[in-house]
């Protein structure tokens, strides 16, 4: 058996006893939201930054403090690489922490990255000495880019934000897996928990997910199911699965000739 | 003096630092970051002057991603 201390996800020399990466997006109230980050077992949960209001916050870095929890701040909304800079400029401020998951996006229908500004953004920020988790597509090209910037993380997409479709070009997430000199954090797109077991089985060193929990008729339920998944799933590629084969090969011995 | 907080435009006592506009606009200071005219502005500086015009944002952390 593997040794369980070495098992453990490292990013940007931080190491964490969980590979599920949790969004608190979607959530109807923060007790439903407490309890499946709780039962999901996360040690990172990203949050996004707004305009206050005069009635104060929405309690939720207040749950992650609770929770022990640390804290991913995004750039979520950002279109352009200026505004995603100063908004992590501003969370880190405001939090305290140099982590950012760095989300620049083209559009409100795909919510897809814009690879040109995410660089952009991304060099930027590793200039100013950020722990940069970089959201991005499916193209191991970018991966590549994101990397040799300085990224602490590359974090593809399954599929689309919120679309649950989970993972739509398997054989890109496992280039970019082959590829990679820092963890690679499957993000976006997972719909159920096989989604999750086949990222980790693909190679991924974690999950991020919010919306298939958040939204989840049971979001309790789903994060147990999600945990379960991403070490299922991890196990599986740690333990090397058997090829496919054509035809079948039977798995008891031939019967007797009488 | 007309300020911008947070998209909104507010008349404000001339001289107001940073800090004042803080206390117009969020119920607490704490888990807040403010930006002036697109740059941030360190806790520390909290006593800058505002001059009119000036484009403020101040944000904090919510349920996202």
């Amino acid at each position: 058996m593997a040794d369980p201390t070495r098992d453990v996800l490292t990013i940007g020399g931080r190491s964490f006893g969980s590979r599920l990466v949790m969004g608190t997006g979607g959530a109807t109230n923060l007790d439903v939201l407490e309890r499946a980050l709780v039962a999901s077992g996360t040690e990172l949960t990203t949050v996004a930054m707004r305009r206050v209001d005069a009635s104060g916050g929405t309690g939720v870095l207040a749950l992650l403090q609770r929770l022990g929890t640390d804290v991913l701040p995004n750039t979520a909304g950002c279109r352009g690489a200026a505004e995603a800079v100063l908004t992590a400029r501003l969370a880190r401020e405001a939090l305290g922490t140099s982590w950012i998951k760095l989300e620049v996006v083209a559009d409100d229908r795909t919510l897809l990255p814009d690879v040109v500004e995410l660089l952009d953004a991304a060099e930027q920020l590793v200039d100013d000495d950020f722990v940069v988790l970089a959201y991005t597509n499916d193209d191991p090209v970018t991966a590549r880019r994101l990397e040799d910037v300085g990224c602490a993380a590359v974090m593809p997409l399954g599929s689309p934000i919120g679309t649950g479709l989970g993972i739509s070009n398997p054989h890109h997430i496992e280039m970019i897996v082959a590829d990679a000199g820092v963890p690679i954090v499957l993000d976006a797109g997972i719909g159920t928990a096989s989604d999750a077991a086949l990222a980790m089985e693909l190679g991924c060193d974690a999950v991020l997910l919010a919306t298939a929990v958040t939204r989840a008729q049971d979001p309790e339920l789903m994060a147990r199911a999600m945990a379960a998944a991403v070490r299922a799933g991890h196990d599986a590629r740690a333990a090397g699965r058997i090829p496919r084969r054509f035809w079948a090969q039977a798995s008891s011995p031939a019967r007797d000739q009488s | 003096m007309k300020v911008h907080i947070n998209g909104v435009e507010h008349d404000v006592p001339e001289p107001s630092s940073v800090a004042d506009l803080v206390t117009i606009a969020a119920a607490s200071p704490s888990g807040i970051a403010v930006a002036l005219d697109g740059a941030v502005v360190p806790r520390s500086s909290w006593a800058t002057a505002v001059t009119p015009g000036a484009v403020v944002e101040i944000v904090t952390a919510v349920q996202g991603g």
